[in-house]
């Protein structure tokens, strides 16, 4: 009797802390025992929670893969004069010659309608039906590479101005502005995915937390008896905060499953079609460690969603 | 122990529950609170409970004024009660040892801990045995003696019992009441309101009787 008195402090601090532990682990393994006994309820909101995840990962995956194709792009100033439709080949070629003749030009080459042509057939995949065509309809073009001490964009637009004066040039163009077109469009869509992104998580936080409060009101005895008996809010919470991450878990792995297999089902027609334009195109798929964000991030939401929801209503259930 | 200084209690909607209570427990005495329905018997339990705050005067358990207490002590106080009830307000989805070990748990006592101490609380209530029974397989007697086991697992130092024995009857009733006295001679408080007049005569503890909100009696 008196040993067990004089039980040493951290001998009982450790008894606490194995009791703490043991709450803990508690709370983990019965709150999915929880789910798992009401699966219908459960799958429900777990196929919400995870479409939304989908939505968010898969809008973002699929800018990624954009992103790749037209990373490749390289933002060089070359320009493409066209020309006429009533300049000839050897008319054309004079002129290349003439520009070449440019202190401020590094190169030139000309390609006559025929060569655009044949170019376009190789790597459209449309030759077939460019059979159908009574007239070449493409132009003749003169490519052309500034010299590189023309690097900022008022050189460049006093050579493009001085060319589009030339009789024989329909309009020019430069490369570096639709690359620029295009990047931009891409930012616009990467902003995008950030803004969808975000709303689908406030979206995955509420519906977490809007279950939870259910969960809450169906088990309001259970509180009211904790409370009665001296449990803090803390210990009231805690089975409710493991049933948000198990369904923020879940649905995140289930989100992710959803996303590989869209992948899986659109890989080959993608791969196909890269292979049409002679292109290598590899489909991204989630990287591991975009994985491992999106297995953090679901839980944190949902955790955060019925932490907000708990922190409210436990301080309005009170027993009566 | 307990004691009650001109203690006032208003409900917005209600009006006056309690007015100008007054009265004092010392430790290891037990006590029965009477009067009608909406005589003030729950309110004044709730207040102790710290379910409610006094609209004005002072409650003050253990020195430790109830009126003015933050919410984040309150768990840590009720700690020291154990309250029992007319409905039992057990959890019926878990078994009697859940449900008596439930105190305990909260409190983060270590399992061979929280085992010794539900099996030697249900034994003092006669229902060692019964621990892995559901609530509902148990008679109304034996619900009830489950409640009393979860109140007294922690070794409160005070009792506190909503008609205890309204679902009884008479034996049981005499014999929850004894369970009590039994509390009371190892030094613990006890407050039970009942309307049960025959078991408060034969007993002949300290009364405090209810009317309309006022304390009339204070007899011992």
């Amino acid at each position: 009797m008196k040993h067990r008195r004089e039980k040493s402090v951290i001998g009982r601090l450790g008894e606490q802390l194995e009791a703490y532990l043991l709450n803990h682990a508690h709370g983990l393994f019965s709150s999915l025992g929880r789910l798992c006994r009401t699966p219908f309820t459960s799958a429900m909101t777990i196929l919400v929670l995870a479409v939304a995840i989908a939505l968010a990962g898969g809008f973002y995956i699929m800018v990624a893969n954009i992103q790749q194709l037209t990373g490749n792009l390289e933002t060089s100033n070359q320009m493409s004069l066209f020309l006429r439709d009533n300049v000839s080949d050897s008319a054309g070629q004079k002129l290349a010659e003439q520009l070449k003749a440019n202190p401020a030009v590094e190169s030139v080459k000309f390609i006559n309608k025929q060569q655009a042509m044949d170019e376009f057939k190789a790597n459209s995949g449309f030759a077939d039906a460019l059979k159908a065509l009574d007239s070449n309809p493409l132009p003749s073009v003169i490519q052309l590479l500034p010299k590189n001490v023309l690097e900022s964009n008022d050189d460049i637009n006093r050579l493009m101005s001085e060319f589009k004066q030339l009789p024989q040039v329909e309009f020019v163009q430069v490369d570096m502005q639709w690359v620029e077109k295009v990047q931009t469009i891409m930012l616009i869509a990467s902003r995008g995915v950030m803004l969808v992104g975000i709303l689908l998580g406030f979206a995955v936080t509420f519906i977490t937390g809007n279950t939870i409060r259910l969960e809450l009101h169906n088990r309001q005895d259970e509180v009211f008896i904790s409370k009665l008996v001296g449990a803090t809010h803390a210990f009231i919470q805690r089975p409710f905060l493991y049933t948000g991450f198990w369904l923020g878990f879940i649905s995140g792995f289930l989100g992710w499953l959803i996303i590989t297999i869209m992948l899986l089902i659109l890989e080959n027609p993608v791969e196909k079609l890269s292979a049409l334009y002679g292109g290598s195109f590899q489909l991204l798929y989630l990287s591991f460690s975009e994985f491992l964000l999106l297995m953090m991030i679901a839980p944190g939401l949902a955790v955060l969603g019925a932490w907000g929801v708990l922190n409210y209503q436990l301080r309005l259930l009170k027993p009566q | 122990m307990l004691s009650f200084e001109n203690v006032y209690k208003r409900y917005p909607d209600a009006g006056e529950a309690l007015s100008d209570v007054n009265f004092h427990l010392d430790k290891g005495e037990m006590a029965f609170l009477t009067g009608r329905s909406g005589a003030g018997k729950s309110t004044l339990l709730k207040l102790i409970a710290m379910m409610e705050k006094s609209s004005r005067g002072k409650v003050m358990l253990d020195g430790h004024n109830l009126s003015t207490i933050g919410e984040r002590r309150i768990p840590y106080l009720r700690r020291h009660l154990g309250l029992i009830f007319q409905d039992y307000k057990l959890l019926n989805d878990r078994t009697v040892f859940d449900n008596v070990a439930l105190p305990l748990i909260v409190i983060g006592i270590n399992h061979q801990e929280i085992s010794r101490r539900v099996r030697a609380a249900l034994d003092k209530v006669g229902l060692l045995g019964k621990e892995k029974k559901y609530p509902l397989a148990l008679s109304g007697g034996e619900q009830q003696r489950v409640g009393i086991a979860r109140a007294i697992v922690n070794k409160p130092r005070l009792i506190l019992a909503d008609e205890p024995t309204g679902n009884l009857d008479p034996d049981l009733s005499l014999e929850v009441m004894l369970m009590f006295e039994e509390f009371k001679h190892v030094g613990v408080t006890v407050l039970i309101a009942t309307h049960d007049i025959d078991l408060i005569t034969r007993l002949g503890y300290r009364v405090l009787k209810l009317d309309k909100g006022h304390l009339m009696a204070n007899q011992t």
